[in-house]
């Protein structure tokens, strides 16, 4: 960035309190991250050695404005209630508390239900974190934007291809001002490459009465006519609920249709552009491509957790300290192994994520995929996925004229036969395999 | 050329070997020549697709008669059988003159105490007109000689062909094998009530009406070679039919394995069935099944290989001389040929590993792939069915069998 930052952030001196939002979702969303969504919540997933949403608290407990965190979805209460416990002590800064719908409201409409939770100690500052998406979450300097423009809303933008962009909220503005002009969710045509990376600042005093007007306009025109989501960009969509008419009938209030572009005509609403990584987690296989750039970002940090380089391991790597990994194994770059996992001799681990329990017999070899909890993998079997483009924002790709998913998935308790090869395949849990098997879905 | 002994024993066999390099080929079987045999462009250019890259294509391969098959040059085989049934001397009809085969020719000859010959075609003479070509040194004593097609690999019966041949006493006796399905084949019919002489040729038949096949071994009485005119002409569309007619054309059936290991496939089918029956005989070569790597034996390593530890080795499998097995690979079906080296935790199956080659660490191999010369297979790679040209570096997946040029 070239700009000249005015001298205006000290004498804020002191700044008001903030408090952070991350959006869970709940159980009937995340199907696309089926067969692991099945065994665990996606927020709960494991990248990196920890949850999706661990990643977005340690980004959170890096402002020291904030003191508190409320996780909003619509997961049973019990679901979290490790989570929390082991993040209190891991993150004594913060009070993380988690707010359940009783039906899906919408990523606005939850926000708004528990108002007087969020306002309570009068926060001036309202972070909010969709938990699919794995980026450096620069809250920092969001923040600092805000004050410095004294902004009613930050929203955190990236740059993607051309091709990208209409997979996405797309952002519109004033590259001087960094001001948004236009906000639009999914255009049909190209309209700009900087789209919203689902992560916002907002003034309380702005969002809440938005919210409302917008919930005032739905009564107003219950029968509004809105032509998205389309079906055939479904799959690649951002924040768009697969239920759509049902979530209508229910008066869900979502921030990317609802309310942004009101916020753009209307609002002092600016767009911090992150030259970091950004990736959506929607499908199982994006867990991959988001594993690598957070161990990456671990790596570049010095983080101590990871394992140290060695001539069978390829960094970044991580490895949990109760797994059991042979010392001719061969590991990296970009692999999680997880708890009580044993890796035998001779195998070999690349861009992959092992989930706990599961086993890697000798001279196997796992590239681009995830092998579920306890699942066990032969000897000189080989478990592989193709690997994408690191631009990519699509997990899929185009074999002999079909659309097939890029990574490998083995769900929960599968098992891979010794010298079987697994290519390209998802695999539902409890599934033995016997046999070769490339471009399928194994129900 | 080499002049042919003068004063032969009167008991002594002339032998032809034909080795079948001219017109006669199949698109099917490009691949393994460019890949396995030596030939100049002029000679085949329809059958071999441009090489891509600087090197002359004469140092990218190897005569097809010098492969190794179960550790020994194809044409060693062969030899060794001929010279133990006590033919002195051989004739090599060619269309082409490898000048690298001159040298283990005058080692056989010296080793076996043979006289060898090259007979070249100047232009392609088809299965019977090599033959013709060769009539000055097979019909100078009148004892019968022995045709032999070069990519056929079974026990070599000679002694008892030979013996069978006489005690019928007509022209010609040809030896066949008994197939599964002979409608893929040539059928042989015998005579109502006679259990050798030929009565038809059934080309592909559609009802049963026999399962031997020609196996491309015969013994002819130089009588022969007076119906065979000097121009390309075929012995099994030709010649064969006309002794047919006449009454002088017996079958010999094969006993134990037989195959024409003319393509990849094939290479390797034979070289499993040829594992198994020196199994069956007992052979000392073979690895012992109780040696820790060695998994449901058929397997036959050069003393001169290397293996690493952890390995699985076998069923059917060939390793040839100064070959590199590192640790934990896991070998089965599969023929290593000398100087290649496979390195640590590699799968390979089903796949010919030409001279110098090398396998990276996790590679598997799989569906008849076959790697020509020098060739080497990055880590981690995988080839399903890949068919790679000699000097080539493979760093990328071969998902689906294809030709890397």
């Amino acid at each position: 960035m070239s700009l000249q930052i005015p001298h205006r952030e000290k004498s804020n001196g002191n700044t008001g309190a903030t408090k952070a939002v991350i959006l869970v979702g709940g159980s009937s969303r995340g199907t696309r991250f089926r067969p692991l969504s099945l065994d665990v919540p996606k927020p709960l997933f494991d990248v990196a050695g920890h949850p999706i949403i661990w990643h977005c608290l340690t980004a959170i407990d890096k402002v020291p404005s904030i003191q508190e965190v409320y996780l909003i979805g619509y997961y049973e209460e019990s679901v979290f209630r490790d989570f929390i416990k082991d993040s209190s002590i891991e993150f004594p800064n913060l009070s993380i508390k988690y707010l359940r719908e009783y039906q899906a409201l919408g990523t606005a409409g939850g926000l708004y239900h528990f108002r007087d939770a969020i306002l309570k100690g009068r926060p001036e500052r309202l972070f909010v974190l969709n938990s699919d998406v794995c980026c450096s979450f620069p809250l920092n300097e969001m923040l600092k934007l805000s004050q410095e423009k004294d902004a009613e809303a930050v929203i955190l933008g990236t740059r993607v291809s051309e091709d990208a962009a209409s997979n996405f909220g797309c952002i519109v503005s004033d590259s001087h001002t960094r001001r948004v002009l236009h906000y639009v969710e999914k255009p049909e045509s190209h309209i700009s490459n900087l789209i919203n990376c689902g992560v916002y600042l907002f003034s309380t005093d702005a969002i809440f009465p938005s919210i409302r007007s917008a919930i005032k306009r739905r009564t107003d025109r219950p029968s509004r006519l809105v032509s998205y989501p389309s079906s055939d960009n479904l799959e690649s969509s951002f924040m768009i609920d697969d239920d759509d008419d049902e979530n209508r009938q229910n008066e869900v209030i979502r921030l990317e249709q609802d309310i942004l572009s009101d916020m753009a005509d209307s609002k002092q609403f600016f767009v911090y552009e992150t030259k970091d990584f950004w990736r959506q987690i929607k499908t199982a296989g994006s867990a991959i491509p988001a594993n690598a750039l957070y161990l990456q970002k671990a790596w570049q940090s010095g983080s101590k957790e990871l394992a140290a380089p060695a001539a069978n391991i390829i960094p970044p790597v991580y490895i949990h300290p109760t797994a059991t990994v042979h010392p001719t194994a061969k590991l990296g770059p970009n692999v999680s192994i997880g708890p009580r996992v044993t890796v035998g001799a001779g195998a070999r681990v690349k861009e992959s994520i092992v989930l706990e329990d599961s086993e890697i017999k000798h001279d196997a070899c796992v590239l681009y995929s995830i092998i579920g909890w306890n699942s066990r993998v032969g000897a000189w079997a080989r478990v592989e996925g193709t690997p994408t483009p690191v631009t990519s924002h699509t997990t899929s790709i185009i074999k002999n004229g079909v659309k097939v998913q890029a990574i490998t998935i083995l769900g929960k308790e599968c098992g891979v036969g010794d010298e079987i090869r697994v290519q390209n395949c998802i695999c539902l849990p409890f599934k033995e395999l016997k046999r070769d098997v490339a471009n399928e879905v194994i129900m | 050329m080499h002049p042919i002994a003068k004063d032969a024993p009167a008991n002594r066999l002339s032998c032809l070997q034909l080795l079948f390099l001219s017109a006669a080929l199949a698109p099917a079987f490009a691949l393994w020549y460019v890949v396995l045999d030596q030939r100049p462009a002029s000679r085949s250019a329809p059958l071999r697709p441009v090489v891509a890259n600087n090197r002359s294509p004469q140092t990218l391969t190897m005569p097809k008669p010098l492969v190794e098959f179960g550790n020994k040059r194809m044409i060693l085989h062969q030899i060794e059988a001929l010279a133990a049934a006590g033919v002195t001397d051989i004739v090599l009809a060619v269309n082409y003159r490898p000048e690298v085969m001159e040298k283990y020719l005058r080692e056989y000859e010296e080793q076996f105490g043979i006289n060898i010959t090259i007979s070249i075609e100047s232009e392609p003479l088809g299965t019977a007109g090599p033959l013709k070509l060769a009539e000055e040194t097979l019909s100078k004593d009148d004892t019968p000689f022995f045709v032999l097609n070069s990519d056929v690999t079974c026990e070599y019966p000679f002694k008892e062909l030979a013996a069978f041949h006489k005690s019928h006493g007509d022209e010609g006796t040809i030896v066949v094998t008994k197939v599964e399905e002979p409608s893929k084949y040539g059928v042989i019919v015998h005579k109502p009530n006679h259990a050798s002489r030929i009565d038809r040729f059934v080309e592909k038949p559609v009802e049963f009406v026999g399962n031997r096949i020609n196996a491309g071994i015969y013994i002819l009485n130089t009588s022969v070679l007076k119906r065979i005119e000097l121009r390309p002409t075929s012995i099994e569309q030709e010649t064969f039919p006309a002794m047919v007619k006449d009454g002088q054309l017996h079958s010999f059936d094969l006993d134990g394995f037989w195959m024409d290991v003319g393509q990849p496939k094939d290479f390797l089918t034979g070289t499993c069935l040829y594992l198994s029956s020196l199994t069956k005989k007992g052979n000392k070569t073979l690895s012992s099944p109780s040696l820790p790597y060695v998994h449901g034996g058929n397997v036959l390593i050069d003393p001169s290989a290397k293996i690493g530890k952890n390995c699985r080795i076998g069923p059917n499998v060939t390793i040839g001389p100064d070959v590199v097995v590192g640790d934990g690979v896991r070998l089965q079906r599969c023929v290593l040929l000398s100087g290649s080296k496979v390195k640590d935790h590699a799968w390979v199956k089903s796949t010919i590993v030409g001279w110098n080659s090398t396998v990276g660490k996790w590679a598997r191999l799989e569906n008849v792939t076959v790697l020509g010369d020098d060739v080497t297979i990055g880590d981690e790679i995988y080839v399903n069915g890949g068919s790679i040209l000699p000097h080539k570096t493979i760093k990328a997946n071969v998902d689906v069998p294809a030709i890397i040029m």
